[in-house]
């Protein structure tokens, strides 16, 4: 008996039942392992925004903190140079943790939500960002430094008048590695109830209803990439004497 | 409940949870934790990080050092590398999951692919930022190409290069904690599945991860000094 016959027999005897089992009439969206379903995407866009906004602010929140402690760090460690090592090993024994343990151990301090995912993914952009300031801090030529104590700068406006300036493109490099990082990493915040695009991707069936993922998955990637595009701008603008170099 | 006792209990109940066996409050019954689990989901851990490393050193190593010796293809790994750190790696495992399917194969796949872009182009950097008049050097020498990358290139990029698979390392493992909701048994387990294994269990799971990171990180360190040739560590001493 081919197969025709046994849906027509089956037709007959299931009917109206059998008939919405077909892929014909079932929603894509209710057929599993169906790749995207186009006609839910439209329908639903909606849904992702505030999801976005909250994805957004854990990581603008996060890396701006972690941008604030790490900047003291480095200034510290080019003051005190015996303090390089350790702050380079401690930050760097903190970005190890993977996040999603990091989330559960702090959990018993700082609890379910927000605080503990923007305190997680903070401390996860310490080692990036302070290893390229120290990295720029150093690669300034001792000879602008003696041009500038010449001209009778302080040590304090060599650093922040000559030094830093200088090390701009590798600080915001570090800053554009920090933001994509965490922006990649914040989907995990839905673990720790900190919300953000994860929560279209794990939790409520999300997790076997790709198109709902690839939705997640392609703001994500938007938004690292503008993230990424408008560091790169940022940087032409402060450094313009870049410009004029390779010129 | 006094709000500074909490984190101390907590973590006290979770070094329980690790070894010894204890009655699940919420399946009935049934035992959860204890060293044999916990020793059981870190193999099991160790097993999908190893496979999916060598998979992406395999794939991403000679690729990496073969186009930073020709000093070709810069603008691709540059994209390479960027996209691959904005993957997000729980989508990863969703997708794979539900598109490809659950178990071992699929999940080593998955985290390889994550660890491909910062091998390929730690590989490349390095290479390419070994000085070119030692490699004319080898190559008046006598050597070959491939001896060129093996013996010159590869010894004096090897800070850049482990620092690649370093970091492939950190994403895999990290990423191998969620391997449970594509059907893989890790440590994860006992953070995802927290119904289960409880409060303790969680808090228990998110330790044996963090410290098995860090010591995978401290294994790859230790490599690393070995790997270094003694001539390159006087010199930064």
């Amino acid at each position: 008996m081919s197969s025709v016959t046994l849906l027509a027999a089956a037709g007959e005897v299931g009917g109206d039942f059998f008939k919405e089992r077909t892929s014909d009439t079932l929603p894509c969206q209710a057929q599993t392992g169906h790749p995207f379903c186009w006609d839910w995407a439209t329908e639903n866009i909606d849904r992702f925004r505030s999801p976005t906004v909250e994805h957004l602010e854990l990581v603008v929140i996060s890396v701006v903190i972690g941008f604030a402690v790490a900047f003291a760090l480095a200034v510290l460690a080019h003051r005190r140079n015996w303090l390089r090592t350790p702050l380079l090993a401690a930050t760097g024994i903190l970005y190890t943790i993977p996040s999603i343990a990091f989330f559960f151990l702090l959990l018993p301090v700082t609890g379910i939500g927000k605080d503990t995912a923007i305190v997680a993914l903070a401390v996860y952009t310490l080692q990036i960002i302070y290893r390229n300031m120290m990295l720029g801090l150093d690669n300034v030529p001792s000879s602008t430094k003696e041009a500038a104590r010449g001209m009778g700068y302080t040590d304090r406006q060599i650093l922040w008048k000559v030094e830093l300036p200088l090390a701009v493109p590798e600080i915001v490099a570090g800053l554009r590695v920090a933001i994509v990082s965490t922006i990649a990493i914040a989907t995990l915040a839905v673990f720790i109830g900190g919300g953000g695009l994860g929560t279209q991707i794990y939790g409520g069936g999300n997790l076997t209803f790709p198109t709902s993922v690839f939705i997640a998955l392609a703001i994500v990637l938007l938004m690292a990439m503008v993230f990424h595009v408008g560091l790169l701008l940022a940087q032409r603008f402060l450094t313009p004497w870049q410009k004029a170099r390779s010129i | 409940m006094s709000a500074t006792l909490i984190p101390f209990a907590s973590f006290g109940g979770a070094i329980e949870f690790i070894f010894s066996e204890q009655t699940s409050n919420v399946t009935g019954g049934q035992k959860v934790g204890g060293l044999e689990q916990a020793i059981e989901l870190t193999l099991k851990q160790l097993e999908v990080t190893a496979l999916a490393l060598a998979l992406a050193l395999i794939v991403a190593l000679p690729i990496g050092l073969y186009l930073g010796h020709k000093g070709r293809g810069e603008v691709v790994l540059v994209g390479l590398a960027n996209a691959g750190r904005a993957l997000p790696e729980l989508a990863m495992i969703a997708l794979v999951a539900a598109l490809i399917g659950i178990g071992l194969l699929p999940v080593t796949l998955a985290l390889a692919v994550l660890g491909i872009p910062p091998i390929i182009s730690n590989a490349y950097v390095g290479v390419r930022q070994v000085d070119r008049a030692t490699v004319d050097a080898a190559r008046g020498m006598g050597m070959s190409e491939l001896e060129i990358i093996r013996k010159v290139e590869l010894p004096l990029s090897i800070s850049t290069v482990m620092g690649g698979i370093r970091s492939a390392t950190i994403a895999i493992v990290a990423t191998a904690t969620i391997a449970p909701l594509a059907g893989v048994e890790t440590l994860g387990d006992f953070i995802i599945n927290a119904s289960i294994y409880g409060d303790d269990g969680r808090l228990a799971g998110a330790i044996l991860v963090a410290l098995l990171a860090l010591a995978i990180e401290g294994l790859l360190a230790l490599l690393q000094r070995r790997l270094t040739s003694d001539g390159l560590k006087v010199k930064t001493a």
